[in-house]
Parts: C-alpha cells; sequence; structure tokens
C-alpha cells in the first residue's frame, strides 16, 4: 500500500530551516494498522502530510496506494481517505448529511452514489439518524465519526487518521477504538494513524513506528517492541534479605535471565517472557530453600520503551514544535 | 471541473443562506454613504456634482467600495475554514485546485451581485437616475472585479493564516486605494499631483468607466479602457490567488 523512501521535509523558519521529517523509509502492507507514535514535534503529521498529497516531501521518493506521491498526485487522493487532527468549532449552517454528500461529489461521485454510500457510511459510524443535525450540534466524539466518515465516502483502500481520539473522554475514545478496529476487519482497510497516545497504538495498531526528532527509530509489533528492548520484570521478595544475593545466583543459573538486580530483600530479574520463566525460578530457589515471600511480574509498557529508545519519557505537554537536534 | 466548481459554490451558498446576516451587514456602508454623506453632494458645484446629477457620480463610487471591501475581505472565511479542515479535506479530494478557489469566489460574486442591486433600488427614492443599461453593465464590471479580487483576499487569507493580521492587511490595502480612485468625489477637483497619482491606480479606470456608463455615455473612451483593466485585474488577480491556493500546502 505504501512504500516510501528517504522521505524528507524541512521547512523554512525565521531561526533557519528546520528538519521536520529527516529522510525516512516506510513500508505499509494491504490491510494492516500502522501506528506513527511519538511526541509532538516528531515528525508525524508532517509525515502524513507528504504521504496525503497536502505537503510536497523536500526529499526521497514514495508510492501511495499504487501511484506515484509527486507525479501522480491526483491519482493517489482518488484511492486515499485522510481524517486531519480536530478542527475548530464547525461552521453555523453546516448540516451532517450535506457534508458528507459534497465531500463524497467532490471525490468524483455521482449524486446517486454519493446517497447510497452515505445511507452505508452513517449508520457505521453510529451516525445514522443524525444525518439532518447541524455540525455544531454534535458531542465531541460524533464529530469525530463524523469526521473519520467524511474519509470514507469514496471507499478508500487506505485511510490516515491523525490523532483520531485526541481531546476525546476515555469512553469515547474506547468506542472510536471499536469503529477502526471494525472497520479493518469488516473492510479489510488500511489504516495509517498518529498518536502520542501509547495505550491507543497499543491498542489499535498491527504494527508500531516509532519516531522521534523527524526519524523513525523503531518499527515493529507492539508485543516485540516490548519484549526486545524492556523485557518482563519479575519482583521477588525474600524471606531472610540475606538469601537475596544467593537467590540472584541462583536465577542466573536457572532461566536465560537479561538482568538481574539485588536491592535489599528484593530480587528483581528482567527476562523476555515473565509468565514462562517464573515457575521454573521459584522451584530453583524452593530446591535451594530459600523462601520466596512474594512474587510481582509486571509487562513494560510502551511508555517504558519510548524511554529506552530516545531517553525521554513519552508525555503529552513536553511539546515543543520542533525537536531539538 | 464545472461538477467540482458548482459543489463548493453550492456549499458556500448554502452556508451564506442560512446566515444571512452578513450579507445585509456587508450593505451597511454603502447606505450608510448613500443616506449620511450623498446628499451633501448635492450642494457641491464642479465635477459634475451639484442637484441629482451628483447621484450618477457618486452611487458607481458607492458600487465599487461594496465590491472592494465585500470581496477584499472574503478570506476572512477561508482562515475559519482552514481551522475548521475544510480546506485540507477538499484539497485532498482530486477536485481541481482552481474549481475549489473558482467555487468559493463565484459565491462572492453573487453576494455582491444582489448587494449592488440592494444598493441602486435604495438609491432610485433619493434621486438617482441613470441609463438602466449603464446601471447593468456597471453591476457586470464590478461582479468581474469582485472575482479577482475575492480570489487575492482567499490567497492572502491562506497565506497570513490569521484574522489579526488579516483585517488591518486588506483595510490598509483597500481604503487607500479606494480614495485614490475617487469613489467619494470625483478625482478631476483633485490637486495635480492626486489626480496624477490616481492614474496609476488601476480602480481609478474602473470608477471612471461606471461614471460614464451611469450617465449613458456608452461610447466615451473610458469605457472600453475601464472594462480592459477590469478583466485583465480580475484574471491577474485570480491566477495569482490560484497559484497560491496550489502553492499554499504547508
Amino acid at each position: 500500500m505504501i512504500n516510501a523512501r528517504g522521505l524528507a521535509r524541512s521547512f523554512k523558519t525565521k531561526s533557519g530551516p528546520v528538519d521536520a521529517v529527516r529522510g525516512i523509509d516506510l513500508d505499509v502492507s494491504e490491510g494492516e494498522i500502522v501506528g506513527l507514535l511519538g511526541p509532538n514535534g516528531a515528525g508525524k503529521t508532517t509525515t502524513l502530510r507528504m504521504l496525503t498529497t497536502l505537503l510536497m516531501p523536500s526529499a526521497g521518493t514514495a508510492t501511495v496506494a499504487g501511484h506515484d506521491l509527486v507525479r501522480e498526485p491526483r491519482e493517489v487522493r482518488r484511492r486515499i481517505g485522510y481524517v486531519a487532527q480536530v478542527g475548530a468549532a464547525p461552521s453555523a449552517g453546516t448540516i451532517v448529511g450535506e457534508e458528507l454528500i459534497t465531500q463524497a461529489r467532490l471525490q468524483g461521485l455521482s449524486k446517486s452514489d454519493a446517497n447510497a454510500r452515505l445511507a452505508v457510511v452513517a449508520p457505521r459510524l453510529d451516525l445514522g439518524g443524525l444525518e439532518s443535525r447541524a455540525l455544531q450540534e454534535l458531542s465531541g466524539g460524533q464529530r469525530r465519526r463524523f469526521d473519520i466518515a467524511l474519509g470514507l465516502m469514496h471507499s478508500p483502500r487506505l485511510v490516515f487518521l491523525d490523532e483520531p481520539t485526541a481531546g476525546l473522554d476515555p469512553q469515547s475514545r474506547a468506542n472510536l477504538w471499536e469503529h477502526i478496529r471494525s472497520l479493518r476487519d469488516e473492510t479489510g482497510v488500511t489504516i495509517v494513524l498518529t498518536t502520542h497516545y501509547l495505550d491507543e497504538a497499543d491498542a489499535l495498531a498491527d504494527r508500531i513506528m516509532v519516531m522521534d526528532g523527524g526519524l523513525i527509530v523503531a518499527d515493529d509489533t507492539p508485543e516485540a517492541l516490548k519484549a526486545r528492548i524492556a523485557g518482563d520484570v519479575i519482583t521477588l521478595g525474600l524471606e531472610r534479605e540475606v538469601d537475596a544475593t544467593s537467590a540472584g545466583r541462583i536465577a542466573r543459573e536457572a532461566i536465560d535471565v537479561r538482568d538481574v538486580v539485588v536491592e535489599g530483600g528484593r530480587l528483581i530479574v528482567t527476562v523476555d517472557a515473565g509468565a514462562i520463566a517464573v515457575a521454573p525460578l521459584l522451584r530453583a530457589l524452593d530446591a535451594e530453600g530459600l523462601a520466596v515471600s512474594s512474587v510481582t511480574v509486571t509487562r513494560p509498557s510502551l511508555d517504558d520503551v519510548f524511554l529506552t529508545l530516545t531517553g525521554r519519557s513519552l508525555r503529552e505537554g513536553s511539546d515543543e514544535l520542533v525537536p531539538s537536534a | 471541473m464545472p461538477t467540482e466548481t458548482f459543489l463548493v459554490f453550492q456549499r458556500q451558498m448554502r452556508i451564506l443562506l442560512r446566515n444571512p446576516v452578513w450579507v445585509f451587514f456587508g450593505l451597511t456602508q454603502p447606505i450608510i454613504y448613500l443616506v449620511l454623506f450623498g446628499p451633501l453632494l448635492k450642494g457641491v458645484s464642479g465635477g459634475g456634482l451639484g442637484g441629482n446629477a451628483s447621484w450618477k457620480i457618486f452611487v458607481p463610487g458607492l458600487l465599487l467600495q461594496l465590491a472592494v471591501f465585500g470581496a477584499g475581505f472574503a478570506g476572512f472565511g477561508i482562515i475559519q475554514e482552514l481551522r475548521e479542515g475544510v480546506i485540507d479535506r477538499q484539497r485532498v479530494t482530486p477536485a481541481r485546485r482552481a474549481s475549489l478557489i473558482l467555487g468559493r469566489t463565484l459565491g462572492n460574486v453573487v453576494t455582491i451581485g444582489v448587494q449592488g442591486a440592494v444598493l441602486i433600488l435604495v438609491a432610485l427614492p433619493f434621486g438617482l437616475r441613470a441609463s438602466v443599461e449603464g446601471i447593468v453593465s456597471s453591476v457586470v464590471i464590478v461582479c468581474v472585479l469582485a472575482l479577482g479580487v475575492s480570489a487575492a483576499s482567499y490567497a492572502m487569507g491562506l497565506i497570513l493564516k490569521d484574522e489579526d493580521a488579516f483585517a488591518p492587511f486588506i483595510q490598509g490595502v483597500s481604503l487607500p486605494l479606494l480614495l485614490l480612485s475617487g469613489v467619494l468625489l470625483p478625482m478631476s477637483l483633485a490637486p495635480g499631483w492626486l489626480r496624477h497619482l490616481s492614474q496609476v491606480n488601476p480602480l481609478t479606470h474602473v470608477v471612471d468607466a461606471t461614471r460614464a456608463l451611469f450617465r449613458g455615455d456608452f461610447g466615451n473612451g473610458d469605457v472600453l479602457w475601464g472594462i480592459g483593466v477590469t478583466i485583465a485585474l480580475a484574471a491577474l488577480l485570480a491566477a495569482w490567488g490560484t497559484r497560491t491556493f496550489q502553492r499554499q500546502s504547508a
């Protein structure tokens, strides 16, 4: 669906040129949900705007939905849907159904095709019955579903979602995730979304590309990213503090560990798969007569992953417009 | 392309007709001039002024003012559309860029045509007596000009992206251009330096042409010259507007 090589974009600013995206390679196959994850200013939106023909790349090439991005932008536009970041409050006098029809017709659908498509798209995004409602009267969640409906009117095989759930309450977010997932599962559409929410990327994406400073710093499944970078952490409490050091030695012999830390009466073991490692570890300690008082296994969060990859925590609000080099 | 243009035009008009307040708002300024300033000219002599003949000088000026301010502030709307995401949403369709801007400018042209007609109707009871063909062709000229001006205004809106910068810019450009074209009083009353300066201003030729047309003086050289300037200016501004719309993808 997407093959991009060396895609880059720089902007002229008062303080000199800024490289928002510094030459990325990116491949997305049909039917995938790919999440572009990174803090604000990482280059996610710039990447998305280049892939949707809204922004000319300064360098690099890309084929999107079978057509060259730079040479055949109109062919690309026919085949993709784009849902921008949530916009300002809509103008008075805009009506849900009319806006969807106008969008479909600008995409080249005939009047009757546009009406037929509206009858399919509106219910699928829980907008059935709201066609004659003013845009200004929609709730935040409805407005976002309307935005997605706009991008789906011409049945594109590839849809880009820019921060689909930013600013929504938790319930609306979970609801929108359901919609996005079922969209792919039922229609097989390929979805590329940007987010700076780790849980969103984790919940939705088959594959995550982590962006930072205009580069893709990691590209893998959420599971693999978590396993590759952080590993699971088993924390054992020992009844006698003096046993901790020998427990560490036993752990190294009994199982494949990545890291062992002894801290007071606690043993902290990092392994690839905690759920599998915990039983043999406990058996080995038991065989040596060491009494264990507590066990916890924690999976790393994508927060940990991001921290490991970039040395910075991924927090909303730590938003520079442009990443420091 | 005609379909796309019509779709954009239709959307603009739909929104406008549901919220027609500013159509009237756009008319208030010329009507205030007509009612509170126009009668003064009846007592002024020189430059073709004096008595009811003054209206044939003054109303064409108000028409031009209506078009320049009305179309000049069109870009206000596109800044809001930019924020709403409407512009990006339309730009990501295969619709031609020219039709996206042309559909919007047609909305402005129709609005200004209607406003111009209302202005003339209001001027009649004050004593405006002018050539009907002249009035109609003047409104058409002013509409052609409005097409170019609104296209340029949309381009400026996209460049400035901020109402606080946009409003003073448009005010700052249009007010001197209008005054320098002699919309309020004919430039024949001006001292030499001002008259020479006004000759460089394309709007001067537009207003001269419409004044000749109001008089019914169709053979006057000002008419042909003014029509030529209007078409050239509108084409130039529209081309620039479309080009900017195409390039402002950032």
